[in-house]
């Protein structure tokens, strides 16, 4: 495998767009990462295009419609929360593997006002929900959340802190889908979804898309791209003790971690910042544990002691995370990359993490598939 | 020649789940697959054991009607139509595995549910099918001491 840089990268604002279509948003994003690049459908010769919604609906070669319908080979990605993420790394593999030069990966999603996302169920017409527990994803990262608790006495208050940090670092970010401060009062005191997370603790739904353009190290240099994939991986759900009753986050995140940091030779105390998969203020908690940024049982205290935000020990979720910047769903993996590039390229504005060489980006769908991509400068 | 046309009389009791088991005499229980290779249970079938791998060799045993409280989560805003709030669990059983519920005959309220708390299970008609039949479903309720 050869090395593989992003020379571009693009996401639009998360948030509602009734009044466009999904091709239109992926259209939108591919060209301002092309753009970026300094690059043009021309030079394209692989499209993996991520959209969980609208899997059977050929995507990829609708945005080419709008865009340049150049022939070259479409992958249509779906893979839960992770679809835009498992996208970029199909590009990347295109190019690391020698048979493309130049890659180009978008993520989108148009989800309107859906509502909470369930797991899905049989058309039986028989109804499970609130019957025999729950499939909700409120409940099942609560659920994950109440184990962290279990096991370490970690409290609901420490959880909420997770939302008070991410909205206030989503206020820097313009691109973000909710750029409002929220106190910890305001936070325990918003309506419980599924306890232990209210409604502050809860990714919204939204529409969104991302791109990123991935090319190999000769085309890096004649565009002057600096930025670097060191490790690209992708895991799913081995089998543990209550996995299939109550889905594991954790073990597919560990074993992602220790797969990426091996590849990329580096290892969590080198990371200057991290864009994780905070669908839930809980899950944020767990992650800071499943990626080695502190030790089992420490997610609590690195809370509480601020490690974790903007200017702390090793920041995590500068943009504001799925919390605040928001999640529609297919854009969030590409949409992660954006973010950790920008900040290694240091074009990160108001939010910018001084110094940044190495990044992290994580993304879990749950089902479950673990992305993590580790990009250095 | 014609079928019969009353369809309340043949009215049945159907589980909500495969795993649910509705005897004519006896209590319901839940039943788990045990793969004869490695001992890990299963609620449900399945062509090989997911852990160890080796095919086709499981056996049906029944599962105990008491359990322990692993987690639980109290669910305030749910899909359009369901009640709220209500208490969902994982319980894990003696036989080694973990089954997911509602927790009954317990305030939504933290401070009355406990990590590890001893449950029993009990069955209830939870709703009627398309054809008018019994759906019955399982839940989980504090031991009584």
């Amino acid at each position: 495998m050869r090395e593989v840089f992003v020379a571009g990268v693009s996401m639009i604002r998360f948030g509602r767009y009734p009044d466009r279509d999904v091709p239109d948003l992926g259209a939108e994003a591919a060209l301002l990462a092309l753009a970026d690049a300094g690059l043009t459908m021309r030079d394209v010769e692989l499209l993996a295009a991520g959209c969980l919604f609208q899997a059977n609906a050929m995507v990829g070669q609708r945005i080419l419609q709008e865009i340049g319908q150049t022939g070259i080979p479409v992958v249509n990605v779906a893979n839960a929360c992770a679809t835009g993420s498992t996208a970029f790394r199909e590009a990347w593999m295109a190019v690391a593997s020698g048979e493309h030069d130049v890659a180009l990966a978008v993520g989108v999603e148009q989800m309107g006002k859906m509502g909470l996302l369930t797991g899905g169920g049989g058309g039986s017409g028989i109804r499970t929900e609130g019957v025999i527990g729950s499939g909700l994803m409120p409940a099942v990262f609560g659920q994950a959340g109440m184990e962290h608790m279990r096991k370490y006495g970690t409290t609901q208050a420490q959880f909420a802190k997770v939302a008070v940090k991410n909205h206030r670092h989503s206020t820097k970010n313009p691109l973000s889908q909710y750029q409002v401060e929220v106190s910890l009062e305001d936070v325990l005191q918003s309506r419980t979804v599924a306890y232990p997370n209210t409604l502050y603790m809860c990714c919204p739904t939204g529409d969104g898309s991302a791109a990123a353009v991935l090319v190999s190290p000769e085309k890096a240099r004649q565009l002057g791209a600096k930025v670097k994939v060191l490790a690209s991986v992708l895991t799913s759900d081995p089998w543990t003790d209550r996995d299939l009753t109550l889905p594991d986050v954790s073990t597919l995140t560990r074993n992602a971690a220790k797969q990426a940091y091996a590849r990329a030779g580096v290892g969590p105390e080198d990371v200057d910042l991290v864009e994780l998969h905070d669908c839930f203020a809980t899950a944020e908690l767990l992650h800071y544990e499943n990626l080695g940024l502190c030790g089992d049982g420490e997610a609590g205290r690195m809370i509480d002691e601020g490690e974790t935000a903007h200017g702390g020990r090793v920041p995590v979720n500068v943009s504001g995370g799925l919390l605040s910047k928001g999640h529609p769903l297919g854009a969030t993996g590409v949409a992660n990359i954006f973010e950790v590039t920008q900040h290694l390229r240091g074009r990160a504005g108001d939010r910018q993490v001084e110094g940044a060489k190495v990044g992290l980006a994580h993304v879990i769908g749950l089902g479950s598939a673990c992305t993590i991509n580790v990009l250095g400068a | 020649m014609s079928a019969p046309s009353s369809s309340t009389e043949s009215k049945t009791r159907r589980p909500i789940v495969p795993f649910l088991r509705l005897p004519e005499s006896g209590e319901p229980h839940l039943v788990g697959q045990r793969c004869q290779s490695c001992g890990t249970v299963y609620l449900s079938r399945r062509r090989a054991c997911s852990r160890c791998f080796a095919q086709g060799s499981f056996t049906e045993i029944p599962l105990s009607r008491r359990g322990a409280l692993w987690v639980y989560s109290i669910v305030h805003q749910s899909s359009p139509g369901v009640p709220v709030p209500y208490v969902v669990g994982v319980v894990d059983l003696p036989e080694g595995v973990a089954v997911r519920c509602n927790i009954i005959d317990v305030p939504p309220d933290p401070a009355h549910l406990r990590f590890g708390m001893p449950l029993e299970m009990t069955t209830g008609v939870s709703q009627q099918d398309r054809e008018g039949n019994d759906v019955v479903a399982f839940y989980f309720r504090p031991v009584e001491r």
